[in-house]
């Protein structure tokens, strides 16, 4: 394994704190690894700027390279590259599902209000579902209804 | 002050202005969804507050985000008066959001072209957040409209009322001009006629009336400084925390 392999497997340790499922790797917020002996450089891009979570997981990533030897940690958050829900990768998406968050659907560019007409339901897997609020628990989730087991659940927005 | 620190200035005071406001109805939503739709959009708005001040510490030199969020001076911020109103009933918080979410968009969606690299890259970013507070909005203006006809009815007296402060967004500072012949933003007339364009759309839709106000009603002035009798109390209201303690902690 090279540097930034180890690195990437340490990270698959450190969980989002609003998704204990998910991981900084799994949610595709790492957008840089720079690392040698004497100093190591994480870059994340957040998946909303005013996520709450965010200087929590910079910190847990900092901890667990210090714990692992890395010398001179620094973690920086910046926006040069955008996090969209679509970085977030295939297994990630399976894991939101079986967590009972209805994963992000693909968007390729822009959202529009037709892609958030389309989210399957967690619970049964109905794909007769609606919106209720784009707005839910945390900023990255809406709140939907699924008109075929009549329960709510929550979907990550696409973004 | 710099063509750029000033437009960075307005928007992030626009942003933890509103934000703040937008809180305020944590806890008293009419209804659930509605309670937690204010109060992710205040978290978003705060976020971009946040992040734009984070840019003029960074690249400008200026203190660090807490500091110009929570120890500048009334006259030292640069929101728009509509920004600064109390919330209200909910039909005027409900324009409010509707007319101020619909220029910001706008104004990001612009930006993203703009030759200032750090805040075209945070433009893309949040010109997808800022489409879910639309989404709210229109979704609101859409079926208060075509309610009953006290909803409708509320919703056009908000209008009427909200309309002159809403103009005062696009307040022209002199220098746009600046901003404009070195790619920065494309200014704000611009800006304003591509809002009056969207907006009109919308309200027509719905069913309302385009309100029109004479150029001597539109709210001027906090671009410059000066500000409604609403922006004291409630920075003196944000700040209790950090004046009692400055080094307090959550």
């Amino acid at each position: 394994m090279n540097e930034e392999q180890k690195i990437l497997a340490l990270l698959q340790e450190v969980k989002d704190p609003e998704i204990p499922v998910l991981s900084v790797i799994d949610m595709g917020i790492i957008s840089g690894i720079q690392s040698s002996e004497a100093a190591t450089e994480i870059k994340m891009t957040p998946t909303f700027v005013g996520c709450p979570a965010i200087d929590m997981m910079k910190n847990q990533i900092a901890e667990k390279l210090i714990q692992n030897g890395y010398k001179n940690v620094t973690v920086l958050v910046d926006f040069e590259t955008q996090w969209t829900s679509d970085k977030m990768s295939p297994e990630a998406k399976m894991k939101l599902e079986k967590f009972g968050i209805a994963p992000p659907t693909e968007i390729h560019g822009d959202i529009s209000e037709e892609m958030l007409n389309r989210a399957r339901c967690p619970h049964c897997g109905s794909t007769d579902t609606t919106l209720r609020s784009p707005f839910g628990s945390t900023l990255c989730r809406a709140i939907r209804f699924c008109f075929s087991c009549k329960q709510g659940f929550e979907q990550f927005k696409p973004i | 002050m710099s063509a750029t620190k000033e437009l960075l200035f307005k928007m992030a005071d626009d942003a933890l202005i509103i934000g703040h406001r937008n809180s305020e109805w944590t806890g008293i939503g009419p209804i659930l969804e509605e309670d937690l739709a204010f109060s992710s959009m205040a978290q978003d708005k705060i976020g971009h507050a946040s992040a734009l001040y984070n840019i003029l510490h960074v690249h400008f030199g200026e203190a660090d985000a807490d500091t110009l969020g929570f120890k500048r001076t009334e006259k030292e911020f640069k929101c728009c008066h509509l920004v600064e109103l109390p919330i209200g009933e909910y039909d005027f918080s409900l324009v409010r959001h509707f007319l101020f979410d619909h220029a910001e968009l706008l104004r990001y969606e612009l930006l993203v072209n703009s030759s200032f690299a750090p805040l075209a890259s945070l433009a893309k970013k949040v010109k997808g957040e800022i489409k879910y507070h639309v989404m709210h909005a229109d979704t609101w203006m859409k079926q208060l409209a075509n309610g009953n006809e006290e909803s409708k009815a509320r919703m056009q007296s908000a209008l009427n009322y909200t309309w002159p402060f809403a103009l005062g967004i696009f307040e022209v500072t002199a220098n746009e001009q600046e901003l404009f012949d070195t790619k920065i933003f494309e200014g704000e007339v611009a800006l304003k006629n591509l809002w009056l364009e969207r907006v009109a759309a919308i309200i027509t839709a719905a069913g309302l009336l385009v309100p029109s106000v004479s150029e001597d009603k539109v709210a001027y002035g906090g671009r410059k400084g000066f500000h409604t009798e609403f922006l004291q109390p409630m920075l003196t209201e944000m700040t209790e925390v950090t004046s009692i303690d400055s080094n307090a902690e959550w």
